[in-house]
């Protein structure tokens, strides 16, 4: 291993904020893009969802037109 | 020969297929990235010039090499939406464009906070830099143009042809380091030689680069589906699989 303690780590040999800057940018990054992308997923799915309730709505009041 | 290749232009086959292919390309990206990161800032040894701050290549050079493999595959879609009217390949483009922007952004901020201790600027001017910050806004305009029209059929024409524009950008970001004089050093593996780089620390770095090729594809995969469900969204195949989610869930 490179270095000696955990403290040692973390100063990176004296680059440490230059070093946890750019992973801690980089992991935010992806983080951000993994989560938009599923979002986006979940948010198309939901409105299909809405527009078929809205359609089985729309059947049932034009049956129950006729019946009336 | 290439016939059973032919279904695959049906969006609804390329999703499953991209479906399938998903998880692997997850497994893949999750354990280079543990392996490469622990690897890399743990037990490859420090520079003997840079010290620790080298560090910052593991997650820099992989960046910055798959955000143009990434333009790379849209430019080849592209031209295959353009030549042989494939609606797949330009959705291909929107998928991929958001995942290239991300890699460029943290190949210029990874590239800023290394450049502030060795170079004693954050940024300079300088032919990589600039060419790569064009890089930035290539994406960022293909991204801009392919959601400017509601149309998508125009949408995927008009971000196809800046696609195509944009290639240009890719020989001179590659080759910004010999042209000019620049801070920039030259390519380390990129290059008809030896890598100049000692294997221990060459190691991580092939492992992270395969990484974020892994990450690449799993996003894309991941965005190409959203892209095949927005545009199919009134076909009944995707109706089919929303009730049959819904009746799974019951």
């Amino acid at each position: 291993m490179a270095f000696e303690s955990i403290s040692d780590f973390i100063a990176m040999g004296g680059y440490g904020f230059y070093v946890w800057l750019s992973y801690g940018l980089t992991f935010l990054a992806l983080i951000i893009l993994v989560v938009n992308s599923i979002a986006k997923k979940n948010k198309i799915l939901k409105n299909v969802e809405q527009r078929l309730s809205r359609e089985q709505r729309i059947k049932k009041a034009q049956n129950m037109e006729g019946t009336l | 020969m290439w016939k059973w290749l032919h279904p695959y232009a049906k969006p609804e086959k390329s999703y499953q297929l991209a479906g399938k292919l998903l998880p692997w390309f997850v497994v893949v990206t999750v354990i280079t990235f543990v392996v490469g990161l622990v690897w890399g800032l743990l037990f490859a040894p420090a520079d003997y010039q840079q010290g620790d701050s080298f560090r910052i290549i593991y997650i820099h050079v992989p960046a910055a090499m798959m955000a143009m493999a990434a333009y790379s595959t849209m430019a080849i879609a592209a031209f295959i939406a353009l030549v042989w009217q494939i609606r797949l390949a330009e959705m291909n483009i929107a998928a991929i464009a958001p995942v290239g922007a991300v890699f460029t952004f943290i190949a210029l901020v990874t590239g800023a906070a290394w450049g502030k201790p060795m170079w004693g600027a954050w940024w300079v001017w300088d032919a990589r830099l600039t060419s790569e910050l064009i890089l930035l806004f290539v994406y960022l305009g293909i991204i801009a143009l392919y959601n400017a029209f509601s149309d998508k059929v125009l949408a995927g024409r008009a971000a196809s042809i800046l696609t195509l524009v944009g290639v240009i950008n890719l020989p001179v970001i590659h080759y910004s380091v010999v042209w000019w004089n620049t801070l920039h050093q030259g390519a380390t593996i990129m290059k008809f030689d030896k890598p100049s780089m000692a294997p221990e620390m060459l190691w991580p770095l092939m492992i992270m680069i395969v990484g974020f090729a892994a990450f690449l594809g799993s996003v894309s995969l991941l965005r190409f589906r959203n892209e095949i469900l927005a545009r199919e969204s009134h076909r009944p195949w995707v109706s089919a699989l929303v009730t049959d989610k819904l009746s799974g869930e019951k």
